[in-house]
Formats: C-alpha cells, structure tokens, sequence
C-alpha cells in the first residue's frame, strides 16, 4: 500500500497544512510533516475536499455499456473529485433484484475507482406495478438503501405509501423522480415562452410539484424518508420549504445543470440541452441557488447521464433525455457558490454520504479520517471539450464554456485515483 | 440573402416584402405560354418528406420544376429511412448527391434546424411538428395582400388549434413583422401560454369569436382533428363548431370586405360550414396556387445567386 | 465579369472622367433613332418596344414618345426584365428579380425592337431573346441602343446605335437618365471596370 504525503495543501480554504495518507486512513495532519518513503503531492495553491458523494449518477451497465460503463463512469467520477457514486437503477435488465445490484456493486470494486453504491428499483422493471423485492436488495452483498425508479415517477400514490412504509424495516429510503406523468405526456422540454415558440410538448413546472407535494404528505403521514431527485422548479422549493418546516424527513437534490442553464438552450434544437426535468427558467435558477444555500436544497446530484452519440444526434423528440455531470459538477458548483468550501463539502460530500448512509464518506481530511479526498486547484480554468471525457459518451452541456476549478487529485482509500489531473488507471 | 428558411422569424420586412414582390412577378409566369424560367437550371432540389402531404409537396415540386431545377422527391414511405435510417444520414447522402436545397417536412418540431447543420445545401421548412410553416405564412400574407391591397394595419383572426398549429405560429410571426395585428381566437385548452411573449408582443387572444369578428380584416381557421377532444381539449365536435365554427350566420357579421381563409385540408362541418367554404369570400383555391408562386420566390431567392 | 489579363496589366493611372453625351446629345441621339425605327420599319407599324431594365426601360418610353410626336403614330411599349435569363446568376448573390409588362395585344407577330442603354459583351441582349421565347413569338426582333461600346462575346449587332464609342476593356460606359439618375448624360470612365 502506498502512502502520499501532500504538501502545503489548504483543507477547506484554510491555511496551508501537510496530509499524510497511510493505511487508508488521513494518519497526519500539520505543516512540515516527514514521511520517509511516501510519495510527496505538492499541493501548492490546491484546497482539499472531502472526496465527493453523488447521489444520482447513470452508470448505464449492464445493458448500454455502448454508452458508459461502470468503469468509464468510475473513471470519470474520480477525474470529477467523486470517491463514491450511487448508480441508478434503470439499467437494462433493470436493478430490481439481488443478482443485478450485486452485480453493479462487483464491476464498482473491480474497478476500484470509486465506491459503486447500487440504487434499487422500487418496482418490478420500473413499471410501476409492484414493488421490486427490495428486502432482498438490502440484505445483499451491495446494502442496498436507496430506492429509486428514476427516470420514471413512482406516480401511484398507494405503491409509493407502501414503497415509503416497507423501507423503513432496514432505514431504506426512496429517492422519488417527480413527475405526474399524465401531465407531461410527450413532453420535450420546459413549458413555458420558448416551448410555446419552439412548437415542442411543454412539461408543466407544476407536474413536479404535485408530485412533490403529495410525497411530502405521504412520508410525513408514515412518517418515512423520502428523498427528491433532481428539484429543477421554483414551487418545488417552496413546497420543500414548508415540508421541512414542518419536520417531514425529506431531503432533496438539485443537478448542476439546473443551477445553470435555462431553457433557452432549446432554441438550437439541439438534443444535448434535452434533459428530464427540463432546463427552466432564469427564476427557477435563482430559487434552487437560494435553497441551495440555505438548506432546503440539500445536495447537488449529477444525474450523471450519458448516451450514445446516435441517441443525441437526431431530432429533439427523438433523442434520450440526459447530460453528462461528473466530470464538471464541481467547476459548476464553484461557479454558482464561489469558493465556500464549507458549503461545497456540505452539500457535494457530507450530506450525500449520510443520506446514502455511506459511513467511509463525507468526512472531512482529518488524523483519523477515512483517505476520501479531493485535491481542487480552485485558480484554474478550463474551456470544456467533449473529446477529453472520460466517460463513453460526450454529451456535455458545457462545450466550449470556460468553467473555474479542476481536479488535481483524488484519493480513496489513501490510494490515488488521479493525479496531476489524470485517471491514475 | 437568407441561407435557410426555417421560421417565419428568419424573415425581416424588407426579405418578406421582396419574397411577396418576387411571388407576383412569378405568378405571371403561370399565364404564359412558357411556364418555365430558366433561373435554376443544374440546380437540385430535393424533397424530403417525412410526413404524407401530397399538396404540399407537389406545389414545391412545380415551384421548383418550373425554375428549371432538378427535382428529386424523397419520401419517408418505401426508402431507407422506413428502415431506420437516422435523419443525419440521410442528410449525408443529401449531401454526398449534391442537393442545393432540402425542402424537408418532417414530424418532429426542429428537424429542419437540425438538418440545416448537417448539409451545405440551404434548408425549407415546409412544415416541422407543432412548430413553424413558413412558406404557408408567406402564400397565407401574399393571398391577403392581392385581396385587400395591402397587410400594414390588417387585423387578421386566426381561430382554431393554435396549440397544435405550425400555420399559426409563422403566420403570428411573419404578419407581424409585416404589421397586420393578429388576434388569436380558440378554447384556452387550444392557445400555447405565454404566445404573445414567444411570438410577437402585440398578439392578442380572445376566447370569444363573435366579439372579434365584426372588426376582422381577415379571418383564419385552422383545421382541427377530432380526435383532440378524446384529450379533453373540448368536449365535442358540436361544442367546438357552435363556439369556435365559422358559418354563415357568423360570416355575415365580419365587415363586407373580409376575408375567409384555410390552410386547408378542412374539415367541413367543424371549423367552417360549407356555405362559408364556398362563399366568395372565401380564398381558400387562390391560397393553393399562390402557395406555387410564393415557393418560387423562396427558391429562386435562396438558390438564385452565390449567397454562400 | 472576367477581364483579360492585358487589362490588369496595363499601369496604374489616375482614374479620368470623360463626357461622351451631354444632355442634348442624348436628346439628339434619342430622335435620330426615333427616325431610323420610323424608316427602317416603314413608319413603325406592327411594332412594339420592349424596354430592357434599368435604364432600357425609360428609353423605350422616349423612343415611343418621339416617334408618336414625328408621324403620330402610336407604338406599344412594354418592359423585359431578364434577371432570371441572366447567365451570371451565381456570380452574384441574388439579384432582384423586376417587373416584366407586355403591352396589351402580347408581342406574337409583331415586330419587337429591344431597348437598352449600352451594348457589350452582348449577354444581356443574349439572355434578353431567351426570355422572349419563353414569352411569346414575334415575327421579327430588333434591337435599339443608346451606346454601342463593342467588345461582343457573342454574335450579336444592334439594328440602331445612338453612338459608338470605342473603348478600351478596362474603361466603363455609365449612362444616367432623368427618369432614373436624374440627369441625362454619358460618360467614360477609365481605370478597372466595375461592369
């Protein structure tokens, strides 16, 4: 096992320290430490994080490994400062039963980039029927504890009380893609100004709302976990907002791209702008950004999905919803929050980590601690080119944009996973 | 000169009144004894056809034929795109036979902007998804412009589906650039949100026929299917036609000079009675042959010199 | 249009303006072809003038105008655009395309004479008889020119020249007329050609 002993690093923004990384664990800090042996990091100028917990992220495999792969993806998570993704479950076959999440959870470790925490379908094929067996997916090699039939809603409102009341036997949580489907049948994009010019299906903001709404009644009514994926509307804030208020035990996540771009990115038709929920609008941005900051949102999550170019280069309607995040969720959260370091590792690692109940994550780099950091180069900035991912596919939204940061080092475990801002493997 | 015409928005007024100007000095050709002009000759126009519109397609392919170009109709039925060909490798083979012009309709909103960035040839909309027509808008303005002289200050009705209708939102975009005023007439089921803001800022809607008829320049129906109400956008064809059906009783009320226009096909009986289908106010047999005359003013403007 | 290469090498000199027609050049020039129209068709029955935008147009106007004040005879006039006759189409980017008016009665057996201010390279006549077949069938056609300044590219003549003036390649022949520039007058301009 190798030791790294990282010099005149800035854990959190503060001032420069020493890290030495041995046996997996942070088994030093403070200047001018010795380490015989260890391979030395110079950290000049770099912040340490907590090493990054997405919540939300497609690994694609089995089934469209054309796309990514749980490796691809792992690399690309480690490029992006992750040391643990939660890998959704609507694969092909679909997560829903033991076999399969052990499976996801077996490429992870093999891989070895990343912790590969596998998400459960709540139903049978994401049909939204019957539940999957998710006791099994508990119990399994993987722990499953979270969740969730993203990509679709689970819009029954009996199989989700039910889904939110058996988790609660093994602390299990559902991760909820909120979505009334019957009202955004064939829904392209953002209803609103532009998909009213751009002739394409609005998808009502308040769609996601409603849904949102009657889970936070459900879960307080069992008195369950729920989770939100990927808020993208100011009314679903407000909802969150009093639901917290009120103690309902909701948590809520918020991608990248939402905190970003707006829906006037359709005007291109071009489909790497197509994502579900749909872009939104400049109000919508600023609420997520406040509730970012203040709590009610609490976690960014990539939704980290990528697709084959053919599935892309078509036509609007066409094309599969999704964009890549792991590679820029951090640039972006630096562009939206600034240097608040603090916050940035609050709501990238710590509260991930703990809502995932991923025990070895989110701590911060400390004697003691797990060796789950980031290295950040917070001066640095990049103009984005697809070709460079490391994942499979290249549909980024980012293209051709200047983005702050970049990822110097990752280490999980106390072994490197990058280094001088390249896949050690 | 434009590249492409994709939206009645790549259209400014001084492009839209030359494309008027052109369209009458084409429509003449249609009385001569030659009805051929040699401005295209060697150039290829390729229809690219998704969606079945026969009449939509034959007036490009006259408009094309008659400035002498080569006309290549390629339908989505019975080709390689029925076996799963993707839109951009049919624009690689568009590409690699040389076509000049793609005049694509196509099912999906946008198609024709994502075809734009796929070949070097310029790009007609004729007809994308829920989204723009803007050939229709044009032959829909030169119609009203012979018939009442003149499209600065019109006020012209548009009733129907607006929701569904790629007519509606290049007619909305291009009369206004041209200065008529459009009021937007149907269900509030049928009207897009936020229309005025999307399209142009001095668009009204009403959701009541009889109060805009009386001061119409030009009313337009749009077809509407039956089948929307099985998604409760109405709750009958009965309903619709005694709301939002143009008859005679209605017709008498709009001013003596107004008149009634379809981009058709109709369905009579739903949103226009036979009676007002038939009536001399009705423009609904000149909309087809100017639709000839407007399309070879956009080709012979687009395709006509070296706008590259 | 594409110019020689003797053309191009010719040295640099400062651009010179000549007057080749005054005002009342042009008026004198306009009657005398008034009068060999009226002669040569034996007093311009069966004939129509067809006006060759931009400037053949008024011309074709005058023309009719004198040859109705010397014989009273009364000839129809009419305007051929050829812009979509024309064979420089894609050299340019797309030119507008005019009004074409026939007089009322067509030109189907009749004499039609062609009105244009300045002949050249002969194209323009070239695409000028094209259309004319597209349009209809004259019995005979003519053509009638302010200025004949040669260099033809193609074998063509005119039937009635206002004036021949001999011009290097490189020189250019601009005629300005009241109804369109506001005065009338034609001048030579040397240096390179802007055709």
């Amino acid at each position: 096992m190798n030791s790294y002993l990282i010099r005149n690093v800035s854990v959190l923004g503060a001032a420069p320290t020493d890290l030495l990384l041995r046996d997996g664990v942070v088994a030093e800090a403070g200047p001018g430490l010795s380490a015989p042996g260890a391979t030395v990091v110079d950290a000049d100028g770099l912040v340490a994080l907590p090493g990054l917990v997405d919540l939300h992220t497609h690994l694609r495999e089995p089934g469209r490994e054309d796309a990514e792969t749980v490796e691809t993806g792992s690399r690309a998570a480690a490029l992006g400062g992750y040391t643990a993704v939660c890998a959704m479950a609507n694969t092909s076959p679909v997560a829903d039963t033991a076999g399969v999440v052990e499976q996801v959870w077996r490429l992870g470790r093999e891989a070895g980039l990343v912790d590969v925490q596998p998400i459960g379908a709540v139903t049978v094929g994401l049909a939204g029927e019957r539940l999957a067996e998710l006791g099994a997916m508990a119990d399994s090699a993987a722990r499953v504890r979270i969740f969730s039939d993203d990509g679709h809603c689970v819009a029954d409102p009996r199989l989700m009380r039910r889904a939110l009341e058996y988790v609660k036997a093994f602390d299990g949580i559902i991760a909820q893609h909120a979505e009334e489907p019957r009202l955004t049948e064939g829904a392209q994009m953002h209803e609103g100004e532009v998909s009213t010019r751009l002739g394409l299906t609005g998808w009502p903001a308040v769609a996601e709302e409603a849904i949102i709404a009657r889970d936070v009644l459900l879960a307080e009514h069992v008195g369950s976990r729920l989770h939100v994926c990927h808020v993208s509307c100011a009314g679903s804030v407000e909802v969150l907002r009093q639901a917290k208020a009120r103690g309902v035990r909701v948590t809520a996540e918020v991608t990248p791209h939402h905190l970003l771009l707006t829906d006037a990115r359709a005007e291109t038709y071009d489909p790497v702008y197509k994502v579900n929920p749909p872009l939104r609008t400049a109000t919508d941005i600023a609420a997520l950004r406040a509730a970012l900051v203040d709590g009610v949102i609490d976690i960014i999550a990539t939704d980290h999905a990528p697709h084959a170019v053919e599935d892309k280069e078509c036509e609007w309607a066409y094309a599969r919803p999704g964009m890549l995040g792991l590679e820029t969720a951090l640039s972006i959260a630096l562009d939206v929050l600034g240097p608040e370091w603090d916050l940035i590792a609050e709501r990238m690692s710590r509260t991930p980590a703990r809502i995932a109940g991923l025990t070895e994550h989110g701590h911060d780099p400390a004697p003691g601690a797990p060796a789950n950091l980031t290295l950040v180069d917070p001066a640095a900035r990049r103009v984005i080119d697809p070709a460079e991912s490391a994942s499979r596919s290249r549909n980024t939204p980012y293209a051709r944009m200047a983005l702050p940061g970049r990822i110097v080092a990752t280490f999980l475990r106390g072994e490197a996973t990058v280094l001088d801002g390249k896949a050690v493997k | 000169m434009i590249r492409h015409l994709l939206s009645g928005a790549d259209l400014d007024a001084d492009t839209a009144t030359q494309i008027l100007d052109t369209a009458a000095e084409m429509a003449a050709v249609a009385g001569r004894e030659v009805k051929k002009l040699p401005a295209l000759r060697g150039r290829t126009v390729v229809n690219l056809f998704y969606e079945d519109s026969t009449r939509t397609r034959i007036s490009f392919e006259a408009a094309a034929k008659r400035l002498s170009a080569d006309v290549i109709n390629f339908s989505a039925k019975g080709s390689s795109v029925a076996k799963g060909e993707s839109l951009k490798d049919t624009a690689l083979t568009l590409q690699a036979m040389g076509a000049d012009a793609v005049v694509v309709r196509h099912s999906a909103s946008g198609a024709p902007h994502r075809l734009a960035g796929w070949v070097d040839g310029s790009v007609i909309n004729a007809g994308d998804g829920t989204h723009e027509h803007p050939t229709q808008a044009l032959l829909d303005a030169y119609t009203m412009r012979s018939r009442l002289g003149r499209l600065a200050g019109l006020s012209v009705v548009v009733v129907g589906d607006v929701l569904h209708s790629r007519v509606a939102r290049s007619n909305v975009l291009l009369l206004s650039t041209l200065g008529a005023k459009v009021t937007l007439v149907g269900p509030p089921t049928l009207i897009p949100v936020d229309i005025a803001a999307a399209l142009a800022p001095g668009t009204d809607v009403c959701y009541d026929l009889d109060a805009v008829l009386p001061s119409a320049d030009v009313v337009m129906m749009l077809r509407v299917q039956r089948e929307r109400m099985n998604d409760s956008y109405f709750p009958s064809a009965r309903e619709y036609a005694r709301r939002y059906g143009l008859d005679g009783a209605r017709m008498r009320r709009m001013p003596g000079h107004a008149i009634v226009m379809h981009p058709g096909p109709m369905n009579r009986g739903m949103e226009i009675t036979p009676e007002v289908a038939d009536s001399p106010r009705s423009t609904i047999v000149e909309q087809v042959a100017n639709g000839v005359s407007v399309r070879m003013a956009v080709l012979y403007l687009l395709l006509g010199g070296n706008n590259r | 249009m594409a110019q020689p290469s003797a053309a191009r090498s010719s040295p640099p000199r400062q651009p010179s303006v000549k007057v080749i027609l005054t005002s009342a050049d042009v008026q004198r020039v306009v009657d005398r072809i008034a009068h060999q129209i009226l002669e040569k068709t034996q007093g311009a029955a069966d004939t129509v003038l067809l006006g060759i935008p931009t400037r053949g147009a008024p011309l074709a106007r005058r023309l009719a105008a004198r040859i109705s004040a010397f014989e009273g005879v009364a000839v129809p006039v009419g305007v051929l655009d050829i812009t979509l006759y024309r064979d420089d189409l894609r050299r340019h980017a797309t030119r507008a395309v005019g009004p074409t008016q026939l007089p009322p009665g067509g030109i189907d057996g009749r004499r039609v004479i062609l009105v244009d201010d300045v002949l050249f390279s002969g194209r323009t006549v070239r695409a000028a008889l094209d259309a004319l077949g597209d349009l209809g069938r004259p019995a005979s056609v003519q053509l009638a020119v302010l200025v004949d300044r040669g260099h033809r590219q193609l074998p063509i003549r005119a039937d009635y020249v206002g004036k021949n003036i001999p011009t290097a390649l490189a020189e250019n022949v601009k005629v300005t007329l009241g109804e369109t520039d506001g005065a009338d007058e034609v001048r030579l301009y040397a240096g390179v050609a802007s055709s």
